[in-house]
């Protein structure tokens, strides 16, 4: 092929992205302008203009949002459910995973296959027994519904772990338990610092999954007692009061989505790379 | 080295394995005998054999959401995954802004399915409003639609970035042999690029298929299945006949589709990674 055509195709492709892309930025910009206007003004047909001098609300909704529907709790909420179980399931399942791919008996083969079949099975299944076992138990409290966590998501992470676990080289292990280290020694200072990258990904995946998670924390934790995370308070300007609010949900989705998007923006390339590794292991 | 890790198991296995008992295993076989039960709680549960599954099997509800949710499946798997792999194409040729779009791309990927759908449920009922339509909860067909493009907009990224690493993993030799020959581009997509691309396939094939049949929270934040339970898609129609009606009987109904749920779903899985894998070559 001729160098200029090729190049000219090359440009209008990139032009196609570019355009393509734009319709991947417009939503989140639509109700980020459409947040700053009053709640009586948002319409449905005057969803694409920006707010004008009449309809510019300020930041009155991200006022109702942060000061009177207690978005700062639910965010709190959020990232403390999300960090306890994302560093519980990182321990544990990595621990459990190194103990599944050494050890080679029946118990352990049949346990390895009981996660992989967990990772399939629908939340529906589970979702009514589970979330009466949690209130009996007391792991509905935003401190310890970490351990649903671990056992509702160790299905992907054991198989994720063991998926790279098959790759480390045994001798190593070995080497250290010769010069004395013990099995727990041995899994801390040998095996996890070779682990690193697999915990990033796992750790990518789980946080994904943790942070943006609805219907679990919705059944399992103690509503009556104020706990809610982001997602359950957007979900709550909708139907809550009985009538829709457009202004406070818009609010809570651009405080929903600029973290994230900050988070991004700075974790870029680990999390696309993490997202990579992930599934071409799995 | 085995013998004296076997010993620890406590350490290494225990903790896992009881929060799995807690979360998972013994709510899974609670949920399979309730199936089998009239209950309110699980304290009140009486056995009533079938009459829960032969309920589930005749429901009109029921089984429309299963249509819909198999249709629904079928075409947003198809989308992403022609979207995605054309876009995966794109962006490995070395265009400029090639990692920019695929920030972008991936993004909505971070947000959840709930702020996913309100998001897209204020921009479709504005452009149905402007073009003189009516709203989502009021029309099917536009709910089916809007909920096709909120999957296509999120997971398209997901896919491509499969699907990207899938295509830089194919060695470059491969390429040049085929150029070498006298393969078009068009040649060298089918006969070498996607057969070396069927692990990648396998796998977003299983996402997207899996994603689609499991889908609640976008389906609930975009059109609560409405009008009239019509886009109500499985998961949905399990957490309405649990949540949504009072009655002794509702519990036992909604455990029962849940049970016939998670047997369609594996039974999917299973069918769909045998296809695809007997279709994989090795390198």
């Amino acid at each position: 092929m001729d160098r200029p055509v090729k190049r000219a195709k090359g440009a209008l492709l990139t032009a196609l992205l570019a355009l393509l892309s734009l319709a991947w930025v417009y939503p989140v910009v639509m109700i980020f302008l459409n947040s700053f206007k009053e709640e009586r003004a948002i319409t449905t047909q005057g969803a694409f203009q920006p707010p004008t001098a009449e309809t510019f609300g300020g930041l009155g909704n991200y006022r109702e949002v942060l000061v009177e529907r207690g978005f700062g709790s639910a965010f709190g909420y959020s990232l403390l459910i999300t960090a306890t179980s994302l560093v519980l399931i990182l321990v544990c399942c990595s621990m459990c995973a190194w103990f599944i791919t050494r050890v080679s008996a029946w118990w352990s083969r049949g346990l390895y296959f009981l996660f992989v079949f967990s990772m399939v099975v629908p939340f529906q299944m589970v979702m009514f027994t589970l979330s009466a076992a949690a209130n009996r138990l007391g792991l509905d409290k935003p401190w310890t519904i970490c351990v649903i966590y671990l056992g509702f998501g160790a299905g992907l992470a054991v198989f994720m772990f063991c998926g790279f676990m098959k790759s480390i080289p045994l001798e190593v292990e070995e080497a250290a338990m010769i010069d004395g280290c013990g099995p727990v020694q041995t899994f801390f200072r040998v095996v996890l610092p070779i682990l690193k990258p697999t915990l990033v990904s796992v750790g990518i995946l789980e946080t994904m999954w943790l942070w943006n998670d609805y219907l679990l924390p919705y059944l399992v934790l103690d509503r009556t007692a104020g706990y809610q995370t982001i997602p359950m308070l957007i979900q709550s300007f909708q139907q809550g009061f009985g009538r829709v609010e457009m202004g406070t949900t818009m609010a809570g989705i651009i405080l929903n989505v600029v973290p994230i998007i900050l988070v991004y923006a700075i974790g870029q390339k680990h999390i696309i790379k993490g997202v990579a590794a992930g599934a071409v292991k799995g | 080295m085995e013998k004296t890790l076997r010993k620890f198991w406590p350490v290494f296995v225990l903790p896992t394995l009881l929060a799995f008992v807690i979360g998972f295993a013994w709510p899974f076989v609670q949920g399979l005998w309730l199936s089998f039960c009239r209950f309110t709680t699980i304290g009140r549960a009486s056995f009533n054999g079938l009459s829960n599954y032969l309920y589930a099997l005749t429901e009109g509800e029921f089984l429309h959401s299963f249509w819909f949710t198999a249709i629904f499946t079928v075409v947003s798997t198809l989308a992403i995954n022609i979207c995605a792999l054309a876009i995966a194409l794109c962006l490995t040729r070395k265009l400029r802004g090639t990692n920019l779009f695929r920030s972008v791309f991936f993004m909505p990927n971070l947000i959840g399915g709930i702020v996913l759908g309100y998001i897209w449920k204020i921009l479709l009922n504005a452009v149905l409003t402007l073009t003189g339509r009516p709203l989502l909860a009021l029309n099917a067909t536009y709910g089916f639609w809007g909920l096709v493009i909120l999957m296509c907009w999120q997971q398209i990224g997901y896919m491509m970035i499969i699907y990207i690493a899938g295509l830089q993993a194919i060695p470059g030799d491969y390429l040049e042999a085929a150029q070498i020959d006298g393969a078009g581009s068009w040649q060298t997509f089918w006969r070498v690029k996607l057969p070396n691309l069927m692990p990648s396939v396998t796998i977003c094939l299983f996402l997207s298929l899996t994603n689609g049949f499991k889908l609640f929270d976008q389906n609930l934040a975009l059109t609560q299945g409405d009008p009239g339970h019509q886009t109500e898609m499985l998961s949905l129609n399990i957490y309405n006949t649990f949540y949504g009606r009072s009655g002794g009987q509702w519990k036992g109904y909604g455990q029962a589709k849940a049970v016939l749920f998670c047997a369609l779903v594996i039974v999917i899985s299973l069918v769909q990674l045998r296809a695809t894998r007997s279709k994989e070559v090795q390198q």
